[in-house]
């Protein structure tokens, strides 16, 4: 053992100052590593980018989380048999929750929610947002916590008060230089007491609207505001123990079949979705995407380590004459291909670190798009590789090297 | 005195092609310690195989080696390598030394390959081109050398480990008359120091600085005998 670290050693040393001697040839060969390790960096990056985005634009969805719909979220084969389903009603929320068992579930929060409202305070206003109405719960439910202020009570959802809770960004725009708490802000020229500003959420769905545009209000207040109809009911139940998820699912369709008073044999006219089918439709879809992904750049890498192990073959046979003196005064055939595979390992790590330099910058600029930084098992990875694809790649010409006949070398001119 | 090489009916068959080339037939022969023998022969006459056999560069296809008391005949490549590390110092004709290496390094390479510590190898490498007159020219590239001091790095090289026997294949070929004197003068030092030497040389004059020398002619010993008037060159260990 202490033999072979003294061989790499050596090894090291000798292939150091064969690259030094070659440095044109050794960047030109190194070339094709830097492009294959930026292609496949950048592509993980952005591949892992993809993924976090898109969970954390989940994170406004609990994983602890059930949601009564009308709609399947995943199950689109015909969407209009969803479509003409009867609706979910507060009515139905008020019973589920009665014949539920009480242990089961944390909270329940009925919700509707609208796009693209106005808000407006003075002459400032904010557009697109995502307006709630729903009860107090939904505080649990959906993981909204006040910064400021604090969130709706039983009493202002029960007589249906005037407030809200506003996010983030409709904070800051609407009020700029001023505390929001105990303003009125309109929408549809209905005046809203600001009681609560919800903490930083970030933007969901890779940033197409951004959770800190949303306003939570009673339920009763969003049915005055909106009319009746406007938005479909959801209901939120926040489980008691994540480990019976399926139990308390199973519960609460059962129990929902009783109160829609669906037939036995007759399939369910609701759907009961968890936050997990989305990452589990996304992993099978863009998953599979992006493993294709990870394979063609890969190709790129490969075709590198041809030109690694092309250049190698030169490099033995160059150097036929110093291998046959390294033989003659006594290198055994391990020293020969030890010192060959270095050369080759350190001419692709050094590539792998140019490339990893290189896509650095590269990944922050997908940073920009994504919330991703390229990550650091990327980078161990990534170096690895480059060790690996120089020690393959070398193998042949080294083994040449390294069988090499010293009486044939030592005459080679 | 005790024989460090002993060959016994040695011969060896090239294939090349279909055709068999006999470059040594039968040769036996042995060369005792710190003897000092020329090796001659025209060429084709098979002395350069009998260097590599010996040299332990090459096994032979026939015959029994014993080298040092060992039978070499048909060790593999790896034990093969490791005697020639430590047990012979070769000086070749175009000194093959390697030219990005400063004299230090070509010489400690050998000592590289026996695994000894670096400065236990840099301490013996300086010992060695000191014993050839080479310590102010330890950090030289080769190609700042004169041919000379190439062939004493060389020489230094083949000292380092301290081997039982030094092979030189035609040392003085590529070297002016002068300064092969010098490099026989060299030989002729070591040879007094105690070291066994054989000599590869196709030049009269050169094999006669040996005691002895064994004549080939067509892969066999033609003749082999004792030098009768030894050449020994003037001791002018000074300027290379």
């Amino acid at each position: 053992m202490k033999k072979f670290f003294f061989d790499l050693k050596e090894g090291i040393i000798i292939s150091l100052k064969a690259i030094r001697a070659n440095k044109m040839r050794a960047v030109l060969t190194t070339l094709g590593i830097i492009i294959g390790i930026v292609a496949v960096t950048t592509m993980s990056t952005a591949i892992v980018g993809l993924r976090e985005a898109f969970l954390s634009s989940l994170s406004s969805l609990g994983s602890d989380v059930l949601y009564v719909d009308k709609f399947e979220w995943f199950g689109s084969k015909d969407w209009r048999k969803y479509r003409n389903r009867k609706d979910i009603t507060y009515d139905q929320y008020v019973k589920l929750r009665e014949m539920l068992s009480p242990g089961s579930y944390e909270a329940m929060a009925p919700n509707k929610r609208t796009f693209g409202k106005t808000v407006k305070y003075k002459q400032r206003s904010v557009q697109a947002t995502l307006i709630y109405g729903t009860t107090e719960e939904f505080i649990k439910t959906s993981g909204a916590i006040p910064e400021k202020g604090r969130f709706m009570n039983e009493l202002e959802v029960k007589a249906g008060r005037r407030v809200c809770i506003i996010g983030q960004d409709i904070a800051n725009n609407l009020f700029p230089n001023t505390d929001p708490l105990n303003k009125y802000v309109r929408i549809n020229n209905v005046p809203l007491k600001v009681i609560g500003v919800l903490e930083k959420q970030g933007s969901a769905f890779f940033g197409s609207f951004s959770m800190d545009g949303q306003v939570i209000m009673p339920l009763k207040v969003f049915e005055r505001l909106f009319g009746q109809r406007r938005g479909r009911m959801l209901i939120d139940i926040k489980v008691a123990d994540v480990n019976k998820m399926d139990d308390v699912k199973e519960e609460v369709i059962s129990v929902m079949r009783t109160i829609r008073k669906v037939p036995p044999g007759k399939p369910n006219d609701f759907a009961v979705n968890r936050q997990d089918v989305f990452t589990e439709i996304y992993d099978k879809t863009v998953g599979v995407v992006a493993l294709a992904g990870i394979v063609i750049t890969a190709l790129s890498l490969f075709v590198g380590a041809i030109g690694i192990m092309n250049i190698m073959f030169v490099s033995v046979t160059e150097r036929t004459k110093e291998i046959g003196i390294r033989k003659a005064i006594g290198a055994r055939t391990w020293s020969i291909l030890l010192q060959f595979l270095s050369e080759s390992a350190i001419i692709c790590m050094i590539g792998g670190i140019i490339g990893l330099i290189i896509s650095f910058p590269l990944s922050l600029i997908i940073d920009r798009f994504l919330p991703t930084a390229m990550p650091l098992d990327i980078v161990a990875l990534s170096l690895l590789i480059s060790a690996l694809v120089g020690i393959i790649s070398g193998f042949l010409p080294a083994y040449k090297a390294s069988k090499l006949n010293p009486v044939e070398a030592l005459r080679y001119e | 005195m005790s024989n460090i090489i002993k060959l016994e009916n040695i011969a060896k068959i090239y294939e090349v092609g279909a055709e068999k080339v006999h470059a040594l037939k039968d040769v036996s022969l042995t060369i005792n310690e710190n003897e000092y023998v020329a090796i001659m022969g025209p060429s084709g006459s098979g002395k350069s195989t009998l260097m590599n056999i010996i040299g332990c560069l090459d096994t032979p296809t026939k015959g029994t080696y014993i080298f040092t008391g060992v039978n070499v005949s048909d060790m593999d490549d790896n034990e093969l390598a490791e005697i020639r590390n430590k047990e012979i110092g070769f000086v070749f004709q175009t000194f093959n030394l390697l030219p990005r290496s400063n004299a230090l390094h070509n010489v400690e390479l050998p000592l590289i390959y026996a695994g000894i510590p670096k400065t236990e190898r840099r301490e013996k490498a300086i010992q060695a081109l000191k014993s050839v007159g080479l310590e102010d020219r330890i950090y030289h590239k080769p190609n700042e050398l004169s041919g000379g001091q190439r062939q004493r790095v060389a020489i230094a090289r083949a000292l380092v480990t301290n081997p039982s026997i030094i092979l030189a294949d035609e040392p003085t070929g590529n070297l002016d008359s002068k300064t092969g004197e010098d490099i026989m003068a060299l030989f002729n030092d070591l040879h007094l120091k105690g070291h066994t030497i054989i000599l590869v040389t196709h030049e009269e004059y050169i094999a006669e600085h040996a005691e002895r020398i064994i004549r080939l002619r067509d892969g066999l010993i033609e003749r082999d005998e004792p030098v009768t008037q030894r050449i020994i060159p003037n001791h002018t260990l000074n300027e290379g």
